[in-house]
């Protein structure tokens, strides 16, 4: 079998904040404050093979859009490693490290956010193909109206500033930007979440039909089922910064094993069950600040025994590519 | 929409385009730009336009001496705004004054902001240590008076325009610093930050290509406020005599020098370089508060 694409091997990230001075010397008089640290994403193992489409679900602040960017290269990880196509990133020479880092790019989540004010269009796209020699100078102006009309845009805007185009064209930017660089695989963060659901069916359609062209694997984060149902070929659940569940999504959407999967499944609203009533998940997501011990979803699961309080389910097959993490299956 | 259609639009509205308009949109502003722009020209161009080179000794006369406005002299030369003890023409000295103070206050407060600005951006940018670091020089800096430090500098470094400059940036950089690291902590974690990185752009490239860019409004906003300080810090010192030498004199030199004469009805020698600091403050100061209005984001339409 070949090698994954990308691999993240056993890979946390904790966001501390520690003392600061004050608290340091009221610690002197017995405060007993400590650093207070999230762990965003523990231990995980993700591969992703080539042509794939692979879904990451899971509630706001799971460590979802944390773990999309460890994979894009934006955050280091605190443990665990990063492979692409079986070489550990970190461990490459700086030029091959760099090759491999404009390989693997991220279209993001707020479409006004990720496009520098002060460019021009052209200036926004062009950029980083120009510094690293992708292209030459004197072709910059063609690969550029290549790129918007690859993205559905009209050439002729690329003078203009990003504040003079819409939410969904904004869009389509930011993919045509990461697309100069010539990437294989693109992690995207709830990169249809701020649009209208007219404009993000379009700029779906344009993923797919990327995906198509120009044989791109992506990594999709969202918090929407029906977007991810539509497009991915696994989906990974994921809960409190760790994976609980993982399958192809049919039988993810037939077959939901995990009772937190089970739950989101039933928050979906469908066209042919109106008079059933929703069973929204019970609770909040608790504070990643002080996780539940255990399994993490314990105080919100109907099956909760006392092993569920104490000991944390490893991720376990419990059918050919599908992957469970609950003490219910054994 | 035809593509023909989108072509008709009207051209490219460029930033610099609507910054323009959003500013001139003042009376008071404008008022303001008018004033500085005749301030800085009368201040270039004072050598040419100015009735006597004050420091020219071969032009003064003595007998000259503290003649009230609009006296006329031996020679025929019409003193529009008086004379001072030595003779010389307050128009003439006003002007050339202007010229230094003008030149100590854009300079020094030029250098400060480059200081400064670099500073604090590697402050915000790098964070951790180097942060802490600079931002901590910051803070003491911050908290003793500008007079105290600028006067604790020239008792230690002696007079003379360079070390006036060297005083007023060390005053003033720290206000760059804080200013630019406050916005460049926001600009920092925006997305398009995060796509630059994403792109293997160089650090160097991404400071100042994208994160600098971003960071300027304020930093203009503190910038036109500070100059303005900065000429009213210098005309202090040198009314303190610490400033700089009577070689060189700056309006504060000048209100000095009358204010001997106050009490004994002789109000001209510091009463018109007084107007005209007052002035050149006020006009600083009208242009730099429609700036901050036009590039407060929350103030936009």
């Amino acid at each position: 079998m070949l090698e994954p694409m990308i691999q993240l091997a056993n890979v946390s990230r904790r966001f501390a904040k520690r003392l600061d001075v004050a608290a340091r010397i009221a610690n002197w008089f017995g405060a007993g404050l400590k650093d207070e640290i999230v762990h965003a994403v523990d231990r995980v193992d993700l591969e992703v093979r080539q042509g794939e489409v692979v879904g990451l679900v899971g509630e706001s602040g799971c460590g979802k859009s944390t773990l999309g960017r460890i994979v894009a290269g934006i955050l280091p990880p605190s443990e665990g490693t990063r492979a692409w196509h079986g070489k550990a990133i970190d461990t490459l020479p700086a030029a091959e490290a760099r090759q491999a880092e404009l390989k693997i790019q991220m279209i993001f989540q707020d479409p006004f956010a990720s496009l520098n004010p002060r460019l021009r269009v052209t200036d926004i796209v062009a950029e980083a193909p120009v510094a690293h020699g992708i292209v030459k100078g004197s072709e910059r102006e063609a690969y550029v109206d290549d790129l918007l009309r690859r993205v559905g845009l009209d050439p002729s805007l690329k003078r203009r500033y990003p504040h003079q185009f819409s939410g969904g064209q904004r869009a389509r930017i930011g993919i045509a930007r990461a697309l100069a660089v010539k990437p294989e695989f693109m992690v995207c963060d709830e990169a249809v979440a701020a649009l209208d659901v007219s404009i993000q069916a379009q700029v779906l359609n344009l993923f797919m039909d990327l995906r198509a062209d120009l044989g791109l694997t992506y990594l999709f984060i969202s918090h929407d089922l029906g977007v991810v149902e539509h497009l991915s070929d696994r989906v990974v659940i994921m809960y409190l910064g760790r994976f609980v569940e993982i399958a192809a999504t049919e039988d993810l959407f037939q077959r939901p094993n995990h009772p937190y999967t089970q739950a989101l499944l039933r928050g979906i609203p469908r066209l042919d069950a109106r008079k059933q009533a929703f069973e929204p998940v019970q609770g909040e997501i608790p504070s990643p600040l002080n996780p539940p011990p255990g399994c993490h979803f314990h105080p919100r699961c109907k099956h909760a025994m006392e092993r569920c309080r104490v000991e944390q389910p490893d991720l376990k097959p419990i059918a050919p590519g599908h992957w469970s993490a609950c003490h219910l299956n054994g | 929409m035809t593509t023909d259609a989108l072509r008709a639009t009207p051209k490219v509205e460029t930033p610099l385009r609507r910054f323009l308009t959003d500013f001139f949109a003042s009376k008071l502003a404008i008022a303001g730009l008018v004033g500085l722009t005749l301030v800085v020209l009368i201040a270039i161009f004072a050598p040419w336009i100015a009735p006597q080179n004050p420091y020219d000794l071969r032009q003064l006369d003595i007998m000259d001496g503290r003649l009230p406005p609009g006296s006329k002299s031996f020679s025929g030369m019409t003193y529009w705004l008086g004379t001072d003890d030595q003779g010389r023409d307050m128009l003439s000295g006003i002007m050339y004054g202007l010229r230094t103070s003008l030149a100590v206050g854009f300079g020094a407060s030029l250098l400060a902001l480059m200081i400064g600005m670099s500073a604090g951006l590697i402050a915000a940018y790098f964070g951790g240590w180097v942060e802490s670091l600079i931002m901590r020089i910051v803070d003491i800096q911050l908290s003793f008076p500008a007079i105290l430090v600028a006067l604790i500098l020239l008792a230690v470094l002696g007079q003379g325009v360079d070390k006036i400059v060297i005083a007023l940036v060390a005053v003033q950089w720290a206000y760059y610093a804080r200013t630019v690291r406050g916005t460049a902590l926001v600009e920092r974690r925006k997305e398009y930050i995060e796509a630059a990185r994403c792109l293997a752009l160089g650090d160097r490239r991404i400071v100042f290509k994208h994160l600098l860019p971003n960071c300027l409004p304020p930093l203009i906003v503190v910038n036109t406020v500070l100059v303005a300080s900065a000429i009213a810090l210098e005309a202090t010192l040198s009314f303190l005599g610490l400033g700089l030498p009577v070689t060189k004199p700056s309006l504060g030199l000048l209100i000095a020098n009358g204010f001997a004469y106050l009490l004994s009805g002789k109000y001209w020698i510091s009463f018109f370089p007084g107007v005209a600091l007052l002035f050149t403050i006020v006009c600083i100061n009208l242009v730099g508060d429609q700036l901050r209005d036009v590039l407060n984001p929350r103030l936009q339409k």
